[in-house]
């Protein structure tokens, strides 16, 4: 991770970092290329140059004979017409035989000359303000009795294979930056590609749900394997110990549960028989503490419940108008402790698909926290609406100490309670199983503060049926 | 014309003696005055009668540039250029010469719109413009031709001077190629394209031919009468006399034609280059216009007549170094001379 940040702006991408490495290495090859094919044009150019130059000297010496002592020579016209092959060059020649010159050029004297007949030696010198290839090949001529050597020397300016040169060096110029470009873009979709099951797989990991801990399924390239592999084994792994946390917790919560019935109905008793009046303040102290654990305990279960319902949902039909009715009625009794009443606006049908279970428990946690944080002689509201045919909007509003406005956005995290909770016991886990439950479903909860300022309203939204 | 021509050479005499600088020597001179500082000293192998047209043309379009125009033969010429004369611009006929002067390194570069345009065998490295093609052809006087058929080849001419030897008895006229650097051109050309040459130079000699250092008194004699043909004179003369003189008529030669192309360059020691410039691609640009009528000397499209297309104009090139090789020349004079001046 630190060095790939380290880096310039390309090196953080694999794609860009291949298809820079990939431009690189084509911008080498093409400039290796051009010099090459520009090295060798010119080397061709020169070679046949010399060619032609040891020709028209061939030519010439061949054309030497001797008469009664005296070297004659009859330039032959081919010698020169041949030189014009290779460009507008100027020419300059020089025939001499043991030193003294015959004809042409007196001064073109070639550094090196040919030391034995047949040979040839090519030399590039300076003369008349240019640079010349100078060719010279020696023949052996009998003057008389007396064979005299004769070395014939033809020289040629460079120009005709500087225009050969450069021209190709330039066409191999635009061909080379053509064969670069085409690399560069060959090497940014090969890039691309290989990077596509990369990409693909980083996708199909984002996508998943945040509670969805299934193994990954996908053909991968063979160098992705190990990292499925790990990541599903991580997955596992994790799973695993969600569950078993959510399973201790379910345990421990039962667990807990059960004796905690059993003190309340025996301190229930008690109560009955003692007549001391501070002895039942006593007691009902601890029926108070008992109901409060035994909530918190049932609390705990319905988060556990709904972490593994949610799991693998099931999609019944519930009716929200009979759930509504159904939880006011098994809470009533405690808001009858604290005469609070409720008014239900809830008719029937009102169909939603999903787990009654999971249903239930949102709702009963919603109104609980309602009762709760109430005073005595209030009324809380259940309304069922309809916004719109998709969604049903099921609010709950009660006349208690409401919101307080900087705690709002974080309520519904777990163990979270408000800044105005004061003395009133609490998990903090209520309104965490509800909003679970909603999105489990495909819904949404909504906390508000009433427009008169008064209480609290909660909305439970779920897609309708 | 004489009493004009007379008065130019002793003007010439008269300036000569007068600068004494001249180490060669000028056959006419004559200053046309511009209305600017610019001078332009031309060296030219071409008469002025010919030239002096196309200086005015010039000059009215360039009134600022003044041209010292100098005549000389093509040896002459080129003798002075390698040895360094000082001139802007130097016109030669005899473009083996011109080709040796570049070659050596005695001409400047000089590159323009309109030498690009010129075909490529029309220049060398930028340094040699061709801005004429002019034929070497046959003249023949009407009068002492009456009653002959008219030849159109070589073979014909042979047969034609060994059948008639009473007409053509010392009435023939060429080229001393001994003292012309034109009539050496086109003779070593025409030698090295057909074996004709030979055999006519030898039937020419035999029939005591008038050798002559110009074109154009070659040309003055067919007229008088005097010479019956006169055998490889420049057609830019000859069509030019022909257009005032009727007695004349030029064989009109159907197996080649040797065509010579005129050069000018700018040598190396030029000092006005701008107005030499200016000049030369104006000469240029006259040679390459369509129409052949405007002027005496014809375009280069003149080249391209069929006659002319078989072999094409004499190549600018390196070959043309072969003829000016000393022991060549010497060679090809030997055998010549024994072929002509017997």
């Amino acid at each position: 991770m630190s060095d790939a940040a380290r880096g310039p702006f390309w090196w953080r991408s694999i794609g860009q970092r291949l298809t820079v490495l990939l431009a690189a290495i084509a911008a080498v090859l093409a400039v290796l290329s051009w010099w090459m094919v520009t090295s060798f044009a010119r080397e061709a150019a020169e070679r046949t140059q010399d060619n032609v130059l040891v020709a028209s000297a061939t030519t010439i010496a061949e054309a030497l004979r001797s008469e009664q002592g005296t070297i004659l020579l009859e330039l032959p016209y081919s010698a020169f017409a041949m030189l014009n092959a290779i460009g507008e060059d100027r020419v300059f020649y020089r025939v001499a035989a043991g030193g003294e010159t015959i004809t042409g050029y007196d001064d073109l004297i070639p550094p090196t000359l040919p030391e034995r007949p047949g040979d040839v030696a090519v030399r590039t010198i300076s003369y008349r303000g240019d640079q010349v290839r100078v060719v010279s090949v020696q023949r052996t001529v009998l003057a008389g009795q007396q064979p005299v050597p004769v070395v014939v020397s033809v020289g040629q300016t460079r120009t005709g294979v500087e225009a050969i040169g450069t021209g190709l060096s330039r066409t191999a110029a635009v061909l080379s930056v053509a064969f670069f470009l085409l690399a560069v873009g060959l090497g940014a979709v090969a890039a691309n590609s290989s990077l596509r099951p990369l990409n693909a797989f980083a996708q199909a990991v984002t996508r998943r749900g945040p509670s969805d801990l299934r193994p990954l399924r996908r053909k991968v390239p063979d160098e992705l394997s190990p990292l499925l592999i790990a990541l599903n084994r991580l997955m596992e792994r994790l799973g695993q110990s969600i569950r078993r946390s959510e399973e201790f917790i379910a345990e421990a919560a039962h667990r807990v549960r059960t004796p905690l019935a059993t003190v309340r109905a025996q301190a229930e008793l008690a109560l009955h028989t003692v007549e001391k009046e501070n002895e039942k303040k006593m007691l009902r102290r601890v029926i108070r503490a008992v109901d409060e654990s035994s909530r918190s305990a049932s609390q705990l279960l319905d988060h556990a419940t709904v972490s593994f319902r949610a799991e693998a949902l099931a999609r019944d039909e519930v009716d929200l108008a009979d759930l509504v009715v159904r939880v006011a009625e098994s809470l009533s009794p405690t808001a009858e402790m604290k005469d609070i009443s409720f008014r239900l606006d809830a008719t029937a049908p009102a169909p939603v698909r999903g787990d009654l279970i999971l249903l239930e428990s949102a709702l009963r946690n919603v109104l609980d926290n309602s009762i709760k944080y109430s005073p005595g002689e209030t009324e809380v509201s259940v309304t069922l609406s309809q916004d719109d045919p998709a969604q049903w909007r099921l609010t709950v509003r009660d006349h208690g100490r409401g919101f307080s406005a900087e705690s709002l956005p974080a309520l519904t995290g777990r163990f979270t309670r408000g800044g105005n909770v004061d003395k009133i016991v609490g998990s903090g886990l209520g309104l965490t199983i509800a909003e679970d439950v909603l999105i489990a479903h495909g819904g949404r909860l909504e906390l508000a503060t009433p427009k008169d300022g008064v209480g609290a309203c909660v909305s439970l939204i779920l897609p309708a049926a | 014309m004489r009493v004009t021509h007379f008065a130019r050479s002793l003007a010439t005499v008269i300036w000569l003696a007068a600068t004494g600088a001249e180490a060669f020597e000028v056959e006419d001179q004559k200053l046309y005055p511009g209305t600017g500082a610019t001078t332009i000293k031309v060296v030219s192998t071409a008469d002025l009668d010919v030239f002096e047209p196309f200086i005015l043309q010039f000059q009215a379009e360039q009134p600022a540039v003044g041209i010292d125009y100098y005549v000389a033969s093509s040896t002459e010429l080129h003798a002075a250029i390698r040895d360094g004369e000082v001139f802007d611009v130097a016109i030669s006929s005899a473009m083996d010469l011109q080709f040796q002067l570049a070659n050596d390194g005695a001409a400047q570069a000089y590159t323009s719109p309109v030498t690009d345009a010129l075909p490529a065998w029309a220049r060398w490295r930028d340094q040699v413009f061709a801005f004429t093609a002019e034929p070497a052809v046959a003249v023949i006087s009407r009068e002492r031709f009456a009653g002959l058929p008219r030849p159109t080849s070589r073979q014909e001419l042979i047969a034609l001077l060994r059948q008639n030897p009473d007409v053509f008895e010392d009435s023939i006229g060429t080229y001393d190629v001994r003292q012309s650097g034109l009539g050496y051109l086109f003779a070593t050309q025409e030698a090295r394209n057909s074996d004709t040459f030979w055999r006519l130079s030898e039937l020419m000699g035999r029939q005591g031919a008038a050798l002559y250092c110009c074109s154009a008194q070659m040309i003055d004699d067919v007229g008088s009468g005097r010479l019956a043909l006169a055998y490889n004179v420049l057609g830019s003369y000859a069509a030019e006399r022909i257009a005032r003189d009727d007695r004349l008529e030029v064989l009109e030669m159907e197996d080649y034609a040797t065509v010579m192309l005129r050069t000018a360059l700018i040598p190396a020691t030029a000092t006005q280059t701008e107005g030499a410039a200016l000049f030369l691609d104006r000469l240029l640009q006259e040679g390459l216009r369509d129409t052949p009528e405007t002027w005496v000397l014809p375009p280069l499209g003149a080249a391209d007549q069929p006659e002319a297309r078989a072999y094409g104009p004499i190549r600018l090139g390196p070959a043309l170094l072969v003829y000016l090789d000393q022991l060549n020349r010497e060679a090809f004079l030997r055998a010549w001379s024994d072929a002509m001046v017997q």
